[in-house]
């Protein structure tokens, strides 16, 4: 009986601290939906001494994942970090939050480039956070052959090193690029194409990953993957990754994206949001993140302050022949289901 | 001939324990390297229980793991032991149907069980996360409690709980007095495997919450990037932990057990 | 006063948390935008990507307990057969990895079996080839067995030590030499063990969505992750079909627990009707 009481005691005394982790009096926390290893995470720290404001960050494998969670009926979450047909999904389905401007300051940071595009006239309702391409990741001990096309992740020499991502549009669209169609195909035979096509590749294929694909090519154990410039980026650094490692765009033309950070509708703290994005807008943050993620920055300012090293890198900042050639990502609307389906024969296969 | 069955009996154990052990060896010799690919040796090195301990993200898991499990298998005691009294004084019908019902929870895939909780908060609109996952752990530890304790029930007499309201108890008082003391082992046992089922869970945490992390939706969204030193060192921690606990319990019962073999020895002697 | 009243906030947690979610997957399995309908089981049950899958999952949950039996068994009769404070001792050995995480155990392969990981380190410094192990269907099977080989033992254990000495005994007086006493005498007698082990290992290995994950690398979709992709990746879009899989599942298992419950019966049956 005593045991019982002693428990009941320590319960009754832990409780209230558990209620802290949560929400503290006076404190607001913000609920930060983003991608693994896409945040210099120690810039929230910094935040949180900055404002006060709270962080609770949670990580998420791929787009679909995220769009799961922000349209959920009860959502959590204030901000997050989309691609770009998301975004344009977001705003069709009117799931964002207007931001309010005075807020954000710092967005007079942002290139001009990277302002005012398709996917949010305006930017009335998203900031650019970082941009880049998808291309190849090569490991030049393994590859020796200049790599310039996609029918290279169909080269049956790479058997069993070859990465591909886990994510639905990026690797449905990289069968419709070396097929030579439109990576916002509405065609259901173009579709069928691209599924056969992969479904081919698939002995081939070493795993479909999402963002262990930089430790394992880090490590050498792929010749060939599938990455966005970010990871390449990340992955290639002589120092903290392999300096074997190099990067491509195949010449037909690739994806161009761009991360945009939102505020959902159903967020309940829309200010301390727009402090947190002005916040990552700031020159100095915003150089502190993209040095450590290894993405591209849309931050003008930080972009001046960075070593040659990034300014001069091609897989950094692409130069504009490239960017003519790649084509980005739009809103499929209900068409997506045939993706998905498409996919889901190709993972069940 | 019989030393060498001995001797392949010896070895088949000695090797099973091997494949048991030798993935937990090497994740625990692993996290003392200072590198941070685990094919070669690069020196001995703590750094990895440095960056550990300093990652925020993993203290807050380690938190909302042990205090879920804490609150969720008390709360699941207190329901679960009065629902199990309540119900082996029930007619026999409703009590079927209930027991039933209450089995749900055992036999139930986590995965399902995860996915009901998922829909459900979504349907009644309960966003907070630690929230749900504490009422999805209350739950699934509920009939560990109930089925611990039932059995305790059936062996002890329904007289002396009579027995004691007609000496003039409150139906409270004769339950604290005389029964609740009757069924404590079966509480207690009740208690620990609802506390290690929370401490263990991972798919139904994973489906039922959002925004908060536990240990196992840590570790798993780590180890979904891939290999990190960190995860080893945790692993370490995590077994020394489970071993000194192990340890406890199992030395004081092979005490016990001896004691209890020299008692017998001594009668028998006599 | 009652004493059933005690039961009573029990049962209304019950209703709320057990039955009604249960309810709701129930609801969406048979239901399309509000509609009642079998439409999403016999798209589920007549789809050529999730039967497969299905298949694939009860194949691989199969062969992961029979390879937990003919490892498990013959350890725990060894350790039925020690001793009883050594036993006692080497069988916490044997649960001891159960009480890891089991995400961390999974983990553990993926370390060991990485390309670059510890087994090929080995092999090139033997001069040998590395190999490719991690990602593979036998990584999947390798993690599914070890995280779930403690289930098996345990309660095959349990059923031998309790096993009724004398019974073995007689058959030996009668006989009958050590082969013939264990097929005909202890096998029989413990199989409501092997059948409760069986229970433990089968239907957490067909639901399994991590483990195929970690060490499969995404190419050998279990029916665990095809209905978490229901939820996660579709969101309330896959409700309706994601809880028509969880359905089938739930059918599933009912009618392996049917079996299991009869094949207990009848080993009991059986053992008794030996004396």
């Amino acid at each position: 009986m005593k045991k019982l009481a002693f428990l009941v005691a320590l319960v009754l005394a832990i409780a209230p601290l558990a209620g802290c982790g949560a929400a503290q009096e006076g404190t607001v926390t913000i609920n930060v939906l983003n991608w693994g290893d896409y945040i210099d995470e120690s810039l929230l720290e910094q935040f949180t001494e900055e404002t006060g404001i709270k962080v609770n960050y949670t990580p998420m494998a791929n787009n679909e994942e995220m769009l799961v969670k922000l349209t959920a009926t009860d959502s959590i979450y204030d901000v997050c970090f989309p691609s770009d047909y998301i975004i344009e999904k977001l705003i069709a389905d009117d799931m964002l939050h207007e931001l309010n401007k005075e807020n954000i300051p710092n967005i007079a940071n942002i290139d001009e480039r990277f302002l005012n595009l398709a996917f949010d006239p305006g930017n009335k309702y998203s900031v650019p956070y970082m941009w880049g391409t998808v291309g190849i990741l090569y490991n030049t001990t393994m590859v020796t052959e200049p790599v310039k096309s996609w029918d290279i992740l169909w080269d049956a020499k790479y058997s069993g090193q070859i990465l591909m991502y886990d994510s639905i549009r990026d690797t449905i669209g990289v069968a419709l690029m070396k097929l030579g169609y439109s990576i916002n195909t509405r065609d259901e035979q173009q579709i069928l194409d691209a599924e056969a096509a992969l479904i081919e590749q698939k002995p081939l294929v070493l795993a479909y990953l999402g963002d262990s694909i930089k430790d394992t090519m880090i490590n050498g154990g792929g010749a060939l993957a599938v990455v966005y410039s970010g990871d390449a980026m990340w992955c290639s650094d002589p120092v903290e990754g392999n300096g074997d490692l190099a990067y491509a765009v195949p010449e037909t033309g690739s994806n161009l994206w761009f991360d945009n950070i939102v505020i959902p509708k159903t967020s309940k703290h829309t200010a301390e949001a727009e402090a947190f994005i002005n916040f990552l807008c700031d020159a100095e943050v915003a150089k502190a993140n993209t040095e450590y993620i290894g993405y591209s920055t849309p931050n003008a300012a930080a972009f001046e302050m960075l070593d040659d090293s990034y300014k001069n890198n091609p897989t950094y900042n692409p130069p504009q022949e490239i960017l003519d050639k790649c084509e980005l990502y739009h809103d499929l609307g209900d068409f997506i289901n045939v993706y998905n389906a498409s996919w889901n024969r190709i993972k069940a296969g | 001939m019989k030393k060498l069955k001995s001797f392949f009996k010896g070895t088949y154990l000695a090797l099973m324990l091997l494949f048991l052990y030798a993935p937990i060896a090497v994740l625990m010799v692993f996290s003392f390297n200072d590198s941070k690919t685990m094919g070669n040796w690069k020196g001995f090195s703590l750094r990895w229980y440095e960056a550990l301990l300093s990652d925020a993200t993993l203290m807050n898991a380690l938190w909302v793991t042990l205090s879920v499990a804490i609150i969720s298998a008390t709360v699941a005691t207190v329901i679960g032991t009065f629902a199990a009294i309540g119900l082996h004084s029930m007619k026999k019908a409703p009590r079927a149907v209930v027991e039933n019902i209450s089995q749900v929870p055992v036999v139930n895939p986590d995965l399902v069980t995860g996915i009901s909780f998922m829909m459900l908060f979504a349907f009644i609109g309960l966003t907070g996360g630690y929230t749900r996952m504490l009422i999805a752990h209350i739950t699934f530890n509920i009939p560990y409690v109930i089925f611990s304790v039932l059995p305790k029930l059936r062996q002890s007499s329904n007289s002396l709980y009579e027995a004691a309201m007609d000496l003039g108890c409150t139906p409270w008082m004769a339950l604290r007095k005389v029964v609740i003391p009757d069924i404590m082992p079966g509480i207690v046992s009740g208690f620990i495997l609802a506390f290690t089922m929370s401490l263990d869970d991972f798919v139904v945490s994973w489906f039922a919450t959002d925004g908060i992390q536990n240990l196992s939706i840590y570790i798993y969204s780590i180890a979904r990037r891939g290999i990190s030193p960190k995860i080893n060192a945790l692993s370490t921690l995590m077994f020394v932990a489970v071993v000194t606990l192990l340890l406890i319990v199992n030395l004081k019962s092979i005490r016990e057990e001896r004691a209890a073999s020299i008692q017998n020895k001594k009668l028998t002697a006599r | 006063m009652k004493r059933s009243v005690f039961s009573y906030p029990y049962i209304v947690w019950m209703v709320i948390f057990i039955l009604s979610p249960m309810l709701l997957i129930v609801y969406y399995a048979f239901s399309s935008g509000g509609a009642l309908t079998f439409a999403n089981i016999r798209d589920a049950l007549s789809s050529e990507t999730y039967m497969p899958v299905l298949l694939r999952s009860v194949i691989v949950a199969l062969e992961a307990t029979a390879i937990c039996i003919a490892l498990g068994y013959p350890i725990a009769y060894l350790l039925s057969k020690m001793k009883k404070s050594t036993a006692s001792l080497v069988s916490v050995l044997f649960i001891v990895p159960m009480w890891m995480n089991f995400l961390l155990r999974t983990y553990a392969w993926q370390v060991i079996l990485d390309s670059s990981g510890i087994l090929n380190s080995w092999l090139k410094a033997f001069g040998l080839e590395p190999l490719h192990l991690l990602y593979t269907e036998g990584a999947v099977m390798l993690g599914t067995v070890y995280n779930f080989l403690p289930f098996m033992i345990l309660p095959i254990y349990t059923v031998l030590i309790k096993l009724d000495k004398s019974h073995i005994e007689a058959a030996q007086d009668l006989g009958a030499n050590g082969a013939t006493t264990f097929f005909k005498v202890v096998l029989p007698l413990s199989m409501p063990g092997v059948i409760s082990g069986i229970t433990m290992v089968f239907i957490p290995a067909i639901t399994t969505f991590a483990i195929s994950r970690l060490l499969g690398g995404g190419k050998y979709m279990l029916y665990g992750d095809l209905i978490e992709n229901q939820f996660i990746t579709l969101g309330v879009n896959g409700w309706n079909a994601g809880s028509a899989l969880s359905f089938i599942l739930l059918v599933l298992v009912v009618i392996s627990m049917v079996i299991m419950r009869r094949a207990e019966r009848e080993a009991g049956e059986e053992g008794s009707k030996l004396w």
